[in-house]
């Protein structure tokens, strides 16, 4: 099948998760959490959440603790290099 | 009151008028209901935005006209304007038609009906405001179809039908005409009423709309392949994309016939792809596109006079280019030669029609062989004299062997 059958003449897409595509796809490296580290999970209190304020693909949830979804997160490390207690650390894909 | 009732009698008569061409372009906007109009300045065009300021502010016409610092800006407040359904116009040439250039490509993509009349003037350097067709030229493949322009009316007549040509195939459109030959020269003009556009003219109807109630991305990035959206549908990519575009503007050539001829039934002329003129039996053809083509009329009856056999073929339609209507209507005459006379070079190789021209005839097989004349660069004037020795100089190449056919490429009265 063809693209035809989708009935547009131009490109453009609406506001949706997943709009631009896996963008998981893009990655080498991804973040892992050391939650005995990290603030609101070692607190149990919604606190700090920096790696969910900067994360740029929104892809950091505000949650006790706070989780990366995969699917889109394309691993550019800013939520490690914000993280002030060190919780996050970046690492290699596996190929 | 007795001026708006003076106004409105106007617009149920036809009336035929003395104008510009860039008058006749502003007359052509105001019965076309465009609703959004933004320009910059620049000569030759500036009386064509000059005449739709003065209508609007006498209250002729109802039209949000944005100003703007540039004509990179002009274009990107129409490719705006229309994207959220409005229907739009803007006038430029030279410089500033080579600073829209990446937004014409961005206009074309979006498919959106814009409207722009070119005045065509010289690209500098060096610095130079007279006529020459080199600015649309140069806009050859960004996607927008190009119509050109022989006289006033023929302005007034394109800019009506290129409206309905637009919205119809959903590219955007260029009327073209010569700078300061037709732009700021007085012809007489015959203006339809507006009741006769309006029923010629459907209401502009955009394919997407930006709407805040329904929010969309228009043109995200869009990679090479095709990719299926969060609505689960697969979408084209950049290639598809970019073929519809190709696909849209072989379909144009038929609109502009179709939209030409139904425009003829309304106001009593019908306007095609090619124009002829005393072509029947010719020997030798000229080919060209704008004022020239008109201009060559005199030099043409005087070597019909003196017995040689020539007419001339006016390619209204540049962009889509209609190789087999060109070729078609060339080996109808059965000419065995053709003298390309035109306002442009590419730069390297020849006038950019004699290629395209030549492409054609190689690919439907028309053996004639196909000079190209190069005239006008930068307002020199082209006088009906050196079309006649152009003409009657490819003339004799008419009679020798296929293979001693072919000739250099000439400037027209370069004094070097």
């Amino acid at each position: 099948m063809g693209t035809k059958e989708c009935g547009h003449i131009t490109a453009s897409s609406s506001p949706a998760v997943g709009e631009a595509g896996r963008t998981g796809d893009w990655r080498v490296q991804h973040p892992e959490f050391n939650y005995s580290v990290c603030t609101p999970a070692k607190s149990n209190t919604p606190s700090c959440f920096r790696c969910w304020t900067f994360c740029p693909d929104a892809v950091i949830s505000k949650t006790i603790p706070p989780k990366v979804n995969l699917e889109y997160c394309k691993g550019c490390g800013i939520c490690s290099e914000v993280c002030p207690t060190g919780a996050i650390t970046m690492v290699t894909e596996e190929t | 009151m007795s001026s708006a009732t003076s106004q409105k009698k106007n617009q149920s008569i036809r009336e035929t008028r003395i104008m510009t061409a860039n008058y006749a372009a502003a007359e052509a906007v105001k019965l076309c209901d465009v609703q959004v109009i933004s320009a910059y300045p620049i000569t030759p065009q500036s009386p064509v935005v000059e005449k739709l300021m003065e209508f609007i502010e006498q209250g002729e016409i109802d039209v949000e006209f944005v100003t703007v610092e540039s004509e990179h800006s002009a274009i990107t407040v129409c490719i705006s304007a229309s994207a959220v359904g409005a229907r739009v116009f803007t006038a430029s040439c030279a410089n500033g038609l080579a600073l829209m250039h990446e937004q014409l490509h961005w206009a074309a993509g979006s498919r959106l009906p814009i409207v722009m009349a070119i005045p065509n003037r010289a690209v500098a350097a060096p610095w130079n405001i007279l006529n020459d067709q080199q600015d649309s030229i140069s806009q050859r493949d960004t996607g927008w179809i190009q119509i050109y322009c022989r006289n006033s009316q023929e302005v007034l007549d394109s800019i009506i039908q290129a409206y309905k040509l637009a919205e119809d195939v959903m590219i955007p459109v260029m009327v073209c005409y010569d700078g300061y030959v037709l732009s700021h020269t007085l012809m007489p003009v015959e203006v339809p009423t507006a009741e006769e556009v309006k029923s010629f003219l459907p209401d502009y109807v955009p394919h997407t709309i930006l709407d805040p109630d329904d929010p969309k991305n228009i043109n995200p990035v869009t990679l090479a392949d095709p990719r299926v959206n969060a609505e689960g549908v697969l979408c084209h990519g950049y290639f598809e994309i970019r073929y519809l575009l190709q696909e849209a503007h072989m379909r144009a050539i038929e609109s502009v016939a179709k939209i030409g001829t139904e425009y003829g039934r309304l106001s009593g002329r019908e306007y095609g792809i090619l124009d002829h003129y005393r072509d029947e039996d010719a020997d030798l053809l000229m080919v060209s596109m704008g004022s020239l083509a008109s201009e060559a009329m005199d030099a043409v009856d005087r070597l019909r006079d003196e017995g040689m056999k020539v007419g001339i073929i006016h390619v209204r339609l540049y962009r889509p280019f209609p190789a087999e209507v060109v070729a078609r209507a060339v080996q109808k005459t059965g000419c065995r030669g053709i003298a390309v006379i035109e306002k442009n070079v590419s730069y390297g190789y020849e006038g950019a029609l004699c290629s395209d021209l030549k492409a054609a005839l190689f690919d439907y097989d028309v053996p004639v062989f196909a000079h190209s004349y190069i005239a006008g660069l930068g307002g020199r004037d082209v006088k009906s004299s050196e079309l006649y020795d152009a003409l009657k100089k490819s003339c004799a190449y008419c009679d020798r062997p296929r293979d001693k056919q072919r000739k250099d490429q000439e400037w027209l009265n370069c004094r070097i």
